[in-house]
């Protein structure tokens, strides 16, 4: 398979601590690949290094074939990266409306824009029930959505998702990670980051484990579930 | 009561000044979350263009104004490229004090350049005045456009933000800039465009400001940069109509106590209401409520 997304030998400073060790994976194109591993492990800064928030000190990132290490952040939205950050992130004090229409920023084609913003309404009828909604007013498992559905309206190639469960109650969970299957099944890449390791795994196809910024372990999602050490470090309950 | 009607109509008048200038320091505190006290000297290079425009080439007033806008516009994108974006995840300290030297670079350049004698401002605006009640109340041309160019500026920007692809980006960056980054928006030039529109602001300010109080030096800008700057505090730092609310009110409150208690009074009781409204409410009065998470 073709690869769309390749890290080789990362790393990444926070001043003296050195958060990324080495990291190296990569991403098929039409995979769910997902990174788990415990509060701290790196994933968030693996995720947000790939889209240029912060700077690795080494290491290259190749998109479909190109180094992005130096590209800066903004520009990767054109390119087909869109990035679901850790804690939603919406812009609160915008309506849903205003959101998910920044999410099509880079855009120009009116009409693509339109039908993708019907495509979102569809996929999460609840944001075309609260379109002119001050998105603050919004519950967090509506905001997830709204957090999606902005970055769906970039026409990604490429889907980083960062922790899309935190924070939301079970049945959020499963229809988040229902709606993640569906985006995939579209023909979206999809990297994921979670901590709850039992349902990445569970719609994933290969995953990697962090710990302290190294991947420690990789393989097939469904024998990762099975593997002994998985199993005790992470899904347990 | 005639009396009581000019003396409002002429703060209005002074707080519509305020206003636009106003909108220059919350726009630019709203997103790139620095108080830029160099706004105020903006004004003061936007009088002298005019100046200079008008006294030493002959040139009709609107060219001059237009003159005026446009270097105040690049000077303001100068400054933010080699003064503050380099300042850039700085602490706050740091750039309130470049922000206070380049204030002090700007006086100073005048003042070489000009010298220190002040100038007589012509004005640009030559219309008849208007006479209301028999003759009672005499509103003057320069009062009047003042006003307007107020409600026009305000309804521009309103539109220009609520509608425009740039106006959204602004709102987006002044929220968060690691998001807005992530939805493809250049956090930089969306930084240089508001501080070409708020320096561009401050160049209409100071064209009215000198055609109403017709004299130029080089701290012209400085206390109308003050007051406005209260203003912005006054309805809350970093929202639009909260400045354009704050300028109206402060230009009343400082016009009407130099009618009626003492014109030497007038600042103290101007920054007095301040302190007092900051206690209350410390956001100001259009200001967002600052939540602590818990």
């Amino acid at each position: 398979m073709e690869d769309i997304l390749s890290v080789k030998d990362l790393n990444v400073y926070y001043g003296v601590i050195h958060a990324i060790k080495n990291v190296s994976f990569h991403v098929g194109k039409g995979e769910i690949v997902t990174l788990i591993g415990a509060n701290g492990a790196g994933k968030t800064t693996t995720l947000q290094t790939i889209t240029g928030l912060i700077p690795a000190k080494s290491g290259e990132v190749d998109y479909e074939g190109k180094n992005i290490l130096k590209v800066p952040g903004y520009k990767l939205v054109s390119q087909g990266i869109a990035h679901v950050p850790e804690g939603r992130r919406v812009f609160s004090d915008l309506t849903v409306y205003q959101n998910l229409m920044l999410g099509a920023y880079t855009r120009n084609d009116k009409e693509g824009v339109e039908n993708d913003l019907q495509m979102v309404y569809e996929r999460f009828p609840r944001l075309l029930e609260r379109r002119e909604q001050r998105t603050g007013t919004l519950s967090g498992g509506e905001q997830q959505m709204l957090a999606m559905g902005r970055a769906l309206m970039s026409k990604p190639r490429l889907l980083l998702m960062d922790e899309p469960s935190m924070g939301l109650s079970p049945i959020y969970v499963n229809e988040i990670f229902e709606i993640i299957k569906k985006i995939n099944s579209d023909g979206v890449t999809v990297l994921l980051v979670e901590q709850n390791a039992k349902k990445a795994l569970s719609i994933a196809n290969r995953a990697y484990v962090l710990e302290t910024g190294k991947i420690v372990l990789e393989g097939d999602a469904k024998e990762l579930m099975e593997d002994p050490k998985v199993k005790s470090a992470y899904l347990s309950e | 009561m005639s009396s009581f009607i000019s003396f409002l109509i002429n703060g209005i008048s002074l707080g519509s000044v305020y206003a636009i200038i106003a909108l220059g320091y919350t726009m630019v505190y709203g997103i790139a979350k620095m108080l830029n006290f160099a706004h105020g000297d903006i004004i003061m290079v936007g009088g002298y263009v005019v100046f200079v425009a008008t006294s030493m080439y002959g040139l009709p007033g609107w060219l001059a104004i237009i003159c005026s806008i446009v270097v105040c516009t690049v000077l303001g994108m100068t400054i933010e490229r080699i003064a503050y974006k380099p300042l850039r995840g700085a602490s706050s300290l740091s750039v309130l004090i470049t922000a206070i030297g380049v204030s002090y670079f700007l006086q100073n350049a005048a003042l070489i350049i000009f010298g220190a004698d002040t100038k007589s401002f012509n004005s640009v605006v030559n219309l008849p005045s208007i006479k209301l009640m028999g003759g009672k109340i005499v509103i003057s041309d320069e009062t009047l456009v003042t006003i307007l160019t107020c409600v026009l500026v305000m309804v521009l920007l309103t539109t220009f933000i609520n509608k425009t692809k740039t106006g959204q980006a602004m709102l987006a960056v002044s929220a968060d800039k690691g998001a807005a980054t992530l939805m493809g928006i250049n956090v930089n030039r969306t930084i240089a465009i508001t501080f070409a529109i708020g320096s561009g602001l401050a160049a209409i300010a100071g064209v009215l400001l000198c055609s109403s109080y017709p004299v130029l030096s080089s701290t012209t800008g400085s206390m109308p940069g003050i007051k406005a700057f209260t203003a912005a505090v006054f309805g809350g730092i970093g929202s639009i109509p909260g400045a354009m609310i704050g300028g109206i009110l402060l230009g009343i409150i400082e016009n009407l106590s130099k009618a009626y208690i003492s014109s030497q009074l007038s600042d103290p009781i101007v920054f007095g209401i301040l302190i007092i409204l900051l206690l209350f409410k410390p956001s100001g009065l259009m200001g967002k409520q600052i939540q602590e998470k818990v």
